[in-house]
């Protein structure tokens, strides 16, 4: 039965207070019919006897105290699901923005999701190529993780996750990655490069895009995410699709949590960030997984903007502490002009050591990565060193190490925007670079992986 | 009893609860979850609950139960899998799908199980709290049955062998049954007979830990670090390769897919002193971040009443709580909730009280009962420090009452060192009791060598910073040899493969033996720079070449193989061996 109410009391920021709602359930979804004969959509917040907090997703410019309506609807949110839903856009409530018709599904799921019982959960490790040497040879991607991507502000962030969604396939499988794309406060122009890249490489057809864009209401992006994740994991676990989510902007989906624990004169923990930010953050990132006896996964690609490229700000703190490692850009790559502007040495996947070796990738993979790593550390040291006492009072050795940082971002780091390559071709570049460091120095190789694929390119 | 007033996220508020008391399980609204009451104001109680509260309402029925939060302590526990609350995750599984859905309520342990009981006392005896009174195999671990803690001591009017399960009485004193398990209240202590000192070490195979940062059996240590360095894989380590008898892993608020690798890995790995698969030993708590916060809170208390449960029986077990921070948050929410006034960073006032009660239940006992044994639990706590600065609240509280302080360092790690421990801002603080331990079973010249070691290794930042300003072929020749010696300590013997089968664990004799021979050819090539041997040729020595290979030497081989280098190093550095340089010594000196 739905109950209907004209009482709201206070309108404070996205918050509604209404009162004398008997049993006003926590979570539950409301619809709110403004004076103008408008609909938003709402959620119960805080309820007790006679009061119930809820907060709208939308702009409540228009409310009353007066006239403004309030339907409970006696249940969570739910998205209606099908198949139908790829090659859709929508809004970030879920309405359509094209021109077609809303989905109608019997299938209705809580947006909220269910925890995956972790002795559920299957151990991810099916390498994803994405045809970038940075991530592919030294930082991993599996099915089923997430990894996020930290940039800042005017970083190419959006190119590169377009063209891992555009390459990303799982070697042998002959499975494509169905695209889930959630737009949390992104501007028009944003928008529109991923629909242009999508509609020209035919991707669109293949996925479901939710779009809220800057000017936006703030407050409709908490519920943004929550969409797209019912969707991919419908799609994953119901369908058996590989589906990729990329989310952007965390940055702006976190402000508006903010927004409303201010709104709710909440207890505030770092930056005026809820203290249960953690908690809320874990339960979108951890909807990505692979599942015991299902043959579809969900794999996350968030992005976030560092605010004054901090990565101790709790947005990219929390996400790095609960996301299986990140992909970490660099402003003074980008200066130099290289793309992607990978900053290798914070970046990590910590799912790697899983989906990769002899049946996997190739057996020398995590030696000629850790080497790298390793030659890179010592030549970027090298680096600062040179800048204070100057390049002749290096050694040989040292030299050779500042060469090889050199040609590592010129060549490894550095790709074309459309260049794919496989793992082998990075691999094999990664053994061609080393061959400018002398043998003795090369300890996390194993001699046999020396002889068999790093001996041709050493003279 | 009592109906809802309020609610807003994990926590409600309830009236009509007089009687209620503090801590008691409640079972909320018609699906019964369940919850625990926090405080109480007259009738009023707020109550956290363990499940996810969406659809909860005013007026909803809150029935107590009369009992605090308990765990069911008996045979059945090793190789399971528990939410934060003991509820068996694979039970869970099949009856609700791969997803956890609400209200599903089932015994920790299996009601059907049959166990094989083999009683050491006999009708007539007289037995007290703590008393073994019979075994059960559970896994390769023999799980002693015992009287509880609280029960009344006297005289068996029956007690018998056979197959029981864990609701059978197997004997009785007086008028009350004894069986194979009994309840505990997670929040309270365990009693012993006394705490004893600490003897020996929990040998962990890690090399910096074992040779530099160790820690007691029964002990308490704390490994900060920032995202990335490295606390999941060490502590997973600690779980794989410690020699504690039982491993309790508590994964709080943490990754989901990282308890997938430990519930996938476990099984297939051996002990590499027992050579019995590891989840024999093992009780795993896995409640991951997504899953319903109050129930995070209460995970630390559940997997430390298991520990001290298997302590009590005798045996030496290790905790690992990943990550504590997480537990300090889920106290943060909670209280936050209930509009405490906050402490420091919104933390409530208590965090330090919490931790520190959490940290004492660590420690090397006289277990309760007879027949006498002495029994222990070592408590691992990783912190989570947001950016990883550990001026922060849970970090300090932490380190206050630890011991052993395992400082991780992202620099490390994002050079690809591991364990990105960093060894100049790490300390153990038992040292000294462990001195005679290392010196009766490693060497007597181990605590002299690791010593010199670590003056080295302080000696290598003070160069470094030299090396900053003026550039490394600036030093002496005596000093560069000894950013050489620290390049090998750092890289042949610090630095550990956990990937690695033959690397990942090391005996203390191996790292004895690996650290003596490195300590060998500085003192070596020390005495050959004296006679002005070129240190490019000391470098380049033959039998230094091989050190670096120490890592993969099965411990068979290593003193073998080490007192071959060292003779090699002997032949190739003293200086009578090399004609040359002494006449050019001679020539100088005139």
């Amino acid at each position: 039965m739905i109950k209907e109410y004209q009482t709201v009391k206070e309108i404070f920021g996205p918050i509604v207070f209404v009162e004398d709602v008997p049993a006003a359930a926590y979570n539950e979804t409301v619809e709110i019919i403004m004076p103008s004969g408008e609909k938003l959509r709402g959620q119960v917040l805080e309820s007790s006897k006679g009061l119930a907090a809820v907060q709208v997703f939308g702009a409540t410019t228009g409310l009353d105290t007066h006239k403004t309506s309030i339907r409970f609807l006696g249940e969570t949110f739910k998205l209606p699901v099908s198949e139908d839903m790829l090659g859709r856009v929508f809004d970030g409530t879920g309405q359509p923005l094209d021109k077609g018709a809303p989905v109608t599904s019997a299938e209705r799921l809580d947006i909220n999701g269910f925890a995956i019982n972790p002795y559920a959960r299957a151990e991810p490790h099916d390498f994803i190529q994405t045809g970038i040497s940075t991530i592919d040879a030294l930082n991993t991607l599996v099915r089923g993780q997430k990894l996020p991507i930290f940039s800042t502000a005017g970083l190419p962030h959006n190119e590169l996750a377009v063209q891992i969604a555009r390459q990303a396939t799982v070697r042998g499988s002959g499975e494509e990655f169905v695209v889930v794309f959630a737009a949390m406060g992104i501007t028009n122009a944003e928008a529109q490069f991923f629909m242009k890249d999508f509609e020209k490489t035919g991707a669109l057809e293949r996925a479901v895009l939710f779009l809220n864009l800057a000017n936006d209401p703030s407050i409709e992006r908490i519920l943004t995410p929550r969409l797209a994740l019912t969707t991919a994991e419908y799609l994953a676990y119901e369908k058996d699709m590989q589906v990729l989510v990329v989310m952007t902007d965390m940055t702006n989906y976190c402000d508006s949590l903010r927004e409303v624990a201010a709104a709710r004169q909440e207890v505030p923990g770092r930056r005026g960030y809820p203290g249960y930010m953690y908690t809320d953050l874990a339960s979108l990132y951890e909807r990505a997984g692979t599942i015991k006896g299902k043959k579809g996964t969900v794999t996350q690609l968030p992005i976030l903007t560092m605010p004054e490229e901090d990565i101790t700000h709790p947005i990219p703190d929390l996400t790095g502490y609960i996301t299986e490692g990140q992909i970490v850009l660099s402003r003074e790559l980008h200066r130099k002009n290289i793309y992607p502007n990978v900053d290798v040495l914070p970046s990590l996947s910590r799912l790697m050591n899983l989906g990769i070796g002899a049946k996997r990738t190739r057996e020398d993979h995590a030696g000629v990565s850790s080497q790298l790593y390793a030659s890179y550390a010592q030549g970027r040291d090298l680096r600062q060193l040179v800048a204070v006492v100057g390049e002749e009072a290096l050694g040989e050795k040292d030299k050779k190490f500042l060469k090889f940082a050199n040609e590592f971002e010129q060549r490894f780091i550095q790709q074309g925007r459309n260049e794919n390559r496989s793992i082998e071709d990075s691999l094999d570049l990664g053994w061609e670079l080393l061959a400018g460091i002398p043998e003795d120095e090369l300890k996390r190789v194993k001699p046999e992986h020396l002889e068999k694929y790093g001996r041709k390119y050493r003279k | 009893m009592g109906k809802l007033a309020k609610i807003s996220g994990p926590v409600i508020v309830a009236e009509g609860m007089l009687g209620a008391q503090i801590n008691e399980v409640v079972k909320v609204g018609d699906e019964e979850l369940l919850g625990e009451i926090i405080s109480l104001k007259y009738d009023r109680a707020s109550i956290q609950v363990y499940e996810d509260t969406s659809g909860l309402k005013p007026g909803d029925t809150i029935v107590g139960t009369g009992a605090p939060l308990q765990v069911e302590l008996g045979p059945g526990l090793l190789k399971a899998v528990f939410d934060g609350i003991q509820r068996p995750l694979d039970v869970i599984q099949a009856r609700t799908g791969a997803f956890i859905h609400r209200g599903v309520n089932i015994p920790a342990l299996d009601p059907k199980a049959k166990w094989e009981f083999q009683a050491v006392v006999k009708k007539g005896d007289t037995v007290h709290p703590g008393d073994i009174l019979g075994t059960v195999q559970e896994t390769n671990i023999e799980h002693k049955i015992l009287v509880p803690p609280h029960f009344k001591a006297g005289k068996l009017l029956a007690i018998k062998s056979g197959t029981y399960t864990v609701r059978d009485a197997i004997g009785q004193v007086g008028s009350s049954d004894l069986f194979l398990s009994q309840k505990w209240s997670v929040r309270a202590p365990r009693p012993t007979k006394e705490k004893l000192r600490f003897s020996s070490p929990l040998v962990t195979g890690k090399r910096i830990m074992d040779t530099f940062f160790p820690i007691a059996k029964g002990g308490a240590g704390a490994i900060p670090g920032p995202f990335g360095s490295g606390k999941t894989v060490n502590q997973q380590d600690l779980a794989k390769y410690s020699d504690a008898q039982v491993i309790v892993y508590i994964g709080c608020g943490e990754r989901g897919n990282e308890m997938t690798e430990v519930l996938t890995e476990f099984p297939k790995l051996e002990d590499p002193r027992t050579k019995k698969p590891l989840m024999e030993r093992t009780v795993l708590i896995a409640n991951t971040s997504n899953m319903p916060v109050a129930a995070r809170e209460a995970s630390v208390y559940t997997g430390i009443t298991l520990a001290e449960y298997y302590r009590d029986m005798g045996y030496s077990v290790a905790l690992m709580a990943d990550s504590t921070s997480r537990w300090a948050e889920a106290m943060r929410e909670i209280s936050g909730r209930m509009e405490e006034m906050p402490g420091e960073e919104g933390y409530p006032a208590y965090l330090g009280r919490k931790l520190a009660e959490f940290y004492e239940r660590a420690g090397n006992v006289q277990c309760l009962g007879s027949p006498s044994r002495e029994g222990s639990v070592t408590v691992i706590g990783a912190v989570s420090p947001a950016g990883g600065d550990i001026s922060e609240p849970v970090s300090q509280g932490t380190l206050r009452i630890t011991k052993v302080f395992w400082a991780l360092d992202a620099n490390l790690s994002r050079r690809r060192h591991y364990p990105a421990i960093n060894w100049l801002k790490s300390y153990s603080l038992y040292d000294n009791e462990l001195a005679d331990w290392y010196a009766e079973h490693v060497g007597k010249d181990f605590y002299p060598m690791r010593s010199k070691a670590m003056g080295l290794l302080q000696k290598e930042e003070e160069l470094q910073n030299i090396v900053q300003l003026i550039g490394p072929d600036a030093l002496p020749e005596k000093e560069r040899l000894v950013l050489e010696a620290t390049k090998m300590i750092r890289e042949d013997f610090l630095q550990q493969n956990s990937f690695d089968p033959q690397d990942a664990y090391a005996t203390p004799q191996k790292q004895y033996w690996m650290l003596k021979t490195i300590l060998h050819f500085y003192d070596k090539a020390n005495d050959a720079l004296a006679v002005e041997m070129p240190l490019d040729k000391i470098m380049s020595v033959k039998a230094r070449e091989q050190i670096p290979q120490l890592k993969r030497v099965p411990d068979a081989d290593i003193k073998k193989t080490c007192e071959h280098i060292q003779k090699e190093l002997d032949a190739a550095l003293t200086p009578h061996a090399h004609a040359t340089p002494v006449h050019k010594a001679n020539a100088k000196s005139d």
